[in-house]
């Protein structure tokens, strides 16, 4: 049997691999939430705007489901992991043993006492609630998550403040000329950017921030980061650090694997370890491990890769923001264009604004080798 | 096999073409999804069931 810890995005794509590459063992995927598989990034876009049903963020039909011949085992999180039994122990009492485990579970987001985080689909819809009643609404992290959400809740008609430390929303991971694009574009739509100065906490009046102002609000929104969702795994004896540490192919353990936000493992070409918080990675990794648990043996060796939509714009970021850019396609003036990022000579990344299909295409003059600023992926991540 | 694509779901990020060039594209203007071959031949079943499986926005539902 192949036991799953976390039934989303990871998880299941480690099931489907197994199943396209013959695995015709039992499957069982145990899942923390109520809810079958569902996406995240409509969550922070057409979910929490309400472009979308909630029901159109599931990841697949029954059918599809149904035909992955997988037991889900949902709303009982697992609570410990017994590493040489490869046994799994879940709050209800269950002890599920396999002969593979995939450690899929994911990140927890931190969070400030008592206020609004995104990650799952029960705080999108909490949080969706509140906004309808267009509260002057702050969002505390200047990450790609803050700035997703400031921007559909300035499209629902709310006032929103957007902080965080940085000098523009998404620096770290867009470098500053297409960083300070982002700040004029959620300036011009109406957002109130306060960026620059870190957020110390929230009282009753509103935001606090290192300067010692006070930003007044009936509603604050907390993205300034998660934490892997390890807790559970303290005692197992796995090695543990910003994440669940394997080696070059997401073993963690013999027999365990891990995979999607919550795996760190070491990237060979890049020559270090790596965690990478987007939902290409999940399914590509997904692959990788589903591999490896058949014997393939290869390492996972991927270009990061994540979008972001934002008002009318598509961001598309494949590899590592350089030190040096310069515009391959378009203009910046038109809000229309490739740019590439340069590390001496080499290419280490590539970004569309509005052209993810010409950013694909000069993907592969990416060299994944060169040492990274910024990982193509948010903040806690590397 | 039989492919639909969901355009509405679509981000964009061309997976599906890297993967089977014969079968996904992209639209120029906006990177969304286009289906070159909704029934593909038999040898290219498995690269397109990993690119629905791989989509990053769970736009390409295969039938059988
Ligand atoms: C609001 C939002 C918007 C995003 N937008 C984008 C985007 O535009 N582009 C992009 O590239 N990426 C985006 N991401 C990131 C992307 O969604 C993640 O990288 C992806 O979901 C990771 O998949 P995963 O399966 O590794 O983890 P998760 O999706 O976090 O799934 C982990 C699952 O494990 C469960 N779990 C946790 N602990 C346990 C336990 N002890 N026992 C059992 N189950 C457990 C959790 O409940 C959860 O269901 C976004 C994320 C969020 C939250
Ligand atoms: S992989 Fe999915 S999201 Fe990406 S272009 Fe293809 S259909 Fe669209």
């Amino acid at each position: 049997m192949t036991l799953i810890v976390g039934a989303s995005a990871a998880g299941l794509a480690t099931a489907e691999a197994l199943r396209r590459k013959g695995y015709t063992g039992r499957l069982t995927i145990l899942g923390a939430e109520p809810h079958l598989p569902y996406d995240r990034p409509p969550l922070s876009k057409q979910v929490l705007s309400g472009t979308w049903e909630p029901g159109k963020a599931q990841l697949r039909s029954p059918e599809a489901l149904g035909a992955l011949d997988a037991e889900f085992v949902l709303g009982d999180p697992a609570v410990h992991l017994d590493v040489a039994e490869r046994a799994v122990h879940t709050a209800s009492g269950r002890v599920l043993k396999a002969e593979n485990v995939v450690l899929a579970a994911g990140l927890h987001p931190r969070t400030l006492p008592g206020q609004r985080t995104l990650r799952t689909l029960d705080e999108a819809l909490a949080l969706r609630s509140d906004l309808l009643k267009r509260k002057r609404t702050i969002v505390v992290g200047d990450g790609v998550l803050g700035a997703e959400i400031a921007a559909t809740a300035r499209q629902m008609g709310v006032a929103v403040t957007l902080t965080g430390p940085q000098q523009a929303p998404m620096a770290l991971q867009l470098g500053p000329v297409v960083a300070e694009l982002l700040a004029e574009l959620h300036t011009s739509q109406g957002v109130d950017l306060r960026l620059g100065a870190a957020v110390t906490g929230v009282d009753d009046h509103g935001v606090l921030l290192e300067t010692g102002e006070v930003l007044p609000a009936d509603l604050v929104v907390v993205a300034f980061g998660s934490v892997p969702a390890t807790e559970w795994l303290q005692d197992s004896g796995l090695v543990l650090g910003n994440g669940v540490v394997c080696d070059s192919r997401c073993r963690a353990a013999d027999g365990i694997w891990a995979v999607g936000d919550v795996a760190r493992w070491h990237h060979e070409t890049l020559g270090r370890l790596v965690r990478l918080e987007n939902r290409t990675n999940a399914t590509e990794q997904a692959v990788a491990v589903a591999g490896n648990i058949l014997g393939a043996d290869q390492p996972y060796t991927p270009v990061p890769y994540f979008w972001t939509d934002q008002f009318d714009a598509k961001i598309h970021v494949h590899g590592f923001v350089g030190p040096e850019t310069s515009v391959v396609e378009g203009s910046l003036a038109e809000r229309r264009f490739v740019v590439r990022y340069h590390r001496g000579g080499e290419v280490v990344g590539v970004l569309g604004w509005n052209m993810p299909k010409q950013a694909r295409q000069h993907r592969q003059q990416i060299t994944p080798r060169c040492p990274a600023t910024a990982a193509a992926s948010t903040p806690g991540a590397a | 096999m039989k492919i639909t694509v969901d355009q509405d779901k679509c981000c964009g990020a061309g997976t599906c073409v890297l993967l089977a060039p014969d079968v996904f594209d992209q639209r120029d203007e906006d990177g969304i999804v286009v289906l070159l071959d909704a029934e593909p031949p038999a040898e290219l079943h498995s690269l397109v069931q990993e690119a629905a499986s791989v989509c990053p926005a769970a736009a390409i539902s295969v039938s059988s």
